[in-house]
């Protein structure tokens, strides 16, 4: 009992120099877990993804359809229980700044493939009556204060042309890691506008939304729906929902493997003010280790105190990062929640912030402890006075 | 007069340091003796060999030749965490500066030593209580070191050397930073240490008048014994 009250003692014996380590040690916590949850929220639509969808689209490229007869192609291939399909729409709501992903989308097949997205059962039918209606997510509805029956209108900007619309559902998800903060509407709408307004853009779809019967086939009816359309005008890729995710992913890779880098960079950081810490205390107490040594008091005793202060001071940091990170993130989704709509703490995160600190806590006292156990006591002695 | 067993014997020792690319020679084949129950002062100019001497006998340093025995056991030889485990036993020491760590109470460094021994909590709360009795400063006991004055530090010194019963008691000035009246005190309670509980002490020291309280008085100069290699208490 005495050594542990030692070792708390000596944590905060310079309470001043202890009360920087902890605060420097607390922001580079802070800054590891909110950049490890941007990473995560990153990986939100991945994580959210059901094995049992597929995602097909244009083999050259996104930005190309593909035709709507495929879909009763698709639907016959074996495996495949239902289909559906819709388009990006990209249109803004008043100012470009207020971003938010909207579809247009076949609605019921929609409904029926996302039985993630809740929706009460008189607004599903609202939805699917009306063709000018939209569902919104319940984050999004909030966020512009829009009511069951508002009309809104988006600015084209793939689509040209104020396009109207009526909110007739709010949909909800079934789990924290759906995203509510979607807009999307009835493909019909769009494909009938063109038919008027640009015909040569009717009746394509962006990509295809294909339910397997069963995940583990998923690979089988991938390769079959590929064969299907080999050596035709618009090939298609079709891959698991969860890879159509990742390849979106991919295409910010430099962006995240650069936030990961910098989350490692922080860890280095906090070695070097805790390291700097432990260095200094050491220094001033060699004359103290001295005396325990000529105690009686070995290595492993003497090693014990300098890492068991080190992994107190570290671990206050880490408390304190861990605390302020949640209303941290909570303060991040209020501002870039439209970008990162699942922006949640992953307990992943905490766990691996704590590994960190106790790995920063060893390293920082491992040149402290050989320079308390090398010293000759009398060496040690001859320091105080 | 019977003559007590000798419980230190020092042997043909030699002691260099290195500084540099220099070697400076501190002792020059040292042979002395001390009995059980002998208070021994060491005297001598600054530089002259005494605290090197006293830390080879403590085993807080390495001979370069020569052997220690202290109560039989060849202290020469030790390996440096079997060198810990005997000074824990063996030796009790006190420092010119008391050397008390300022974050403990004057209870928690008398009672620090005895975390290295098998005792019960209650035992150690005992021993330690009983510790600081015996240097008058039962009152003191939840005093911080730098609540207490010069003095009072260094009893508690005494009573943090005396807790685990050490063969030997080693003392290096230790009225060196000490008022007239307060190294007294200090020299009175190791003379009623050593009548009493007949413990074995060696002090260094510049102070006459703490060397006179001493049975046996050794003076060092340049690193050699200029009196008998072992003489009985006087």
């Amino acid at each position: 009992m005495l050594i542990v009250r030692l070792l708390f003692k000596n944590a905060f014996r310079h309470k001043f120099r202890a009360f920087l380590t902890v605060l420097s040690i607390t922001i580079a916590i802070l800054a590891f877990v909110m950049l490890r949850t941007v990473i995560g929220a990153w990986y939100a639509g991945v994580d959210a993804s059901s094995a049992s969808r597929l995602v097909s689209r244009n083999a050259v490229s996104i930005i190309f359809p593909l035709p709507l007869s495929y879909k009763d192609r698709i639907q016959q291939i074996d495996g495949v229980h239902l289909v559906s399909y819709g388009n990006w729409f990209g249109g803004i709501y008043i100012d470009e700044k207020n971003f938010f992903a909207n579809f247009a989308v076949e609605p019921k097949t929609y409904l029926d493939l996302y039985l993630e997205y809740v929706l009460a059962p008189k607004e599903r039918d609202a939805f699917l009556k009306d063709r000018k209606a939209f569902a919104a997510g319940k984050k999004l509805a909030a966020k512009y204060g829009w009511k069951i029956g508002d009309s809104v209108t988006l600015r084209g900007t793939i689509y040209p042309g104020n396009w109207d619309f009526v909110l007739r559902a709010v949909y909800w998800g079934k789990t924290d890691s759906v995203d509510e903060t979607q807009f999307f509407f009835h493909w019909n709408y769009l494909n009938e506008t063109l038919k008027k307004t640009a015909p040569s853009r009717a009746d394509q779809v962006g990509f295809y939304m294909i339910g397997v019967d069963n995940p583990d086939i998923s690979s089988a009816v991938t390769a079959a729906i590929d064969k299907s359309f080999k050596n035709s005008w618009a090939e298609t890729l079709t891959e698991t929902e969860k890879a159509f995710q990742q390849g979106f992913i991919a295409m910010s890779g430099a962006i995240i493997n650069a936030i990961e880098i910098v989350s490692f960079v922080v860890i280095f950081i906090m070695l070097a003010v805790v390291a700097n810490t432990m260095a200094m205390t050491t220094r001033e107490r060699i004359g103290e280790y001295a005396i325990l040594k000529t105690l009686g008091f070995g290595g492993w005793a003497i090693g014990s105190l300098i890492a068991g202060e080190s992994v107190i001071i570290s671990l206050c940091g880490y408390i304190c990062g861990v605390v302020l990170s949640f209303p941290a993130a909570a303060g991040f989704k209020q501002a870039l929640g439209m970008y990162f709509p699942i922006f949640k703490v992953e307990s992943a995160s905490l766990v691996m912030a704590l590994v960190s600190s106790l790995i920063v806590a060893i390293l920082a006292a491992v040149v402290p402890i050989h320079r308390a156990i090398g010293i000759r006591i009398a060496d040690g002695l001859r320091r105080i006075g | 007069m019977d003559e007590k067993p000798i419980i230190v014997d020092v042997e043909h020792v030699k002691k260099t340091y290195r500084r540099g690319q220099y070697i400076i020679p501190v002792l020059e084949d040292i042979t002395l003796c001390i009995r059980e129950g002998q208070f021994m002062a060491l005297m001598g100019p600054s530089g002259s060999g005494k605290s090197t001497l006293l830390n080879l006998i403590a085993g807080i340093d390495r001979v370069d030749s020569g052997a220690i025995r202290v109560g039989g056991v060849d202290i020469t030889t030790l390996s440096e965490t079997d060198l810990a485990v005997w000074r824990a036993t063996h030796v009790g020491f006190i420092f010119q500066f008391y050397n008390l760590i300022p974050v403990l109470t004057a209870y928690e460094n008398v009672e620090l030593p005895l975390h290295l021994t098998h005792l019960s909590p209650r035992e150690r709360r005992q021993h330690a209580e009983m510790a600081l009795q015996v240097v008058n400063l039962s009152d003191r006991m939840d005093h911080y070191p730098a609540q207490l004055s010069g003095g009072e530090q260094q009893r508690v010194a005494i009573a943090r050397a005396l807790i685990t019963d050490p063969t030997i008691l080693v003392a290096d000035e230790p009225t060196g930073d000490l008022d007239r009246r307060s190294a007294e005190d200090v020299l009175n309670l190791m003379a009623r240490l050593n009548e009493e509980s007949q413990k074995t002490i060696i002090m260094v020291t510049h102070d006459p008048r703490a060397a006179q309280r001493a049975q046996t008085l050794r003076h060092l100069e340049k690193g050699v014994l200029t009196d008998a290699d072992c003489q009985a208490p006087v």
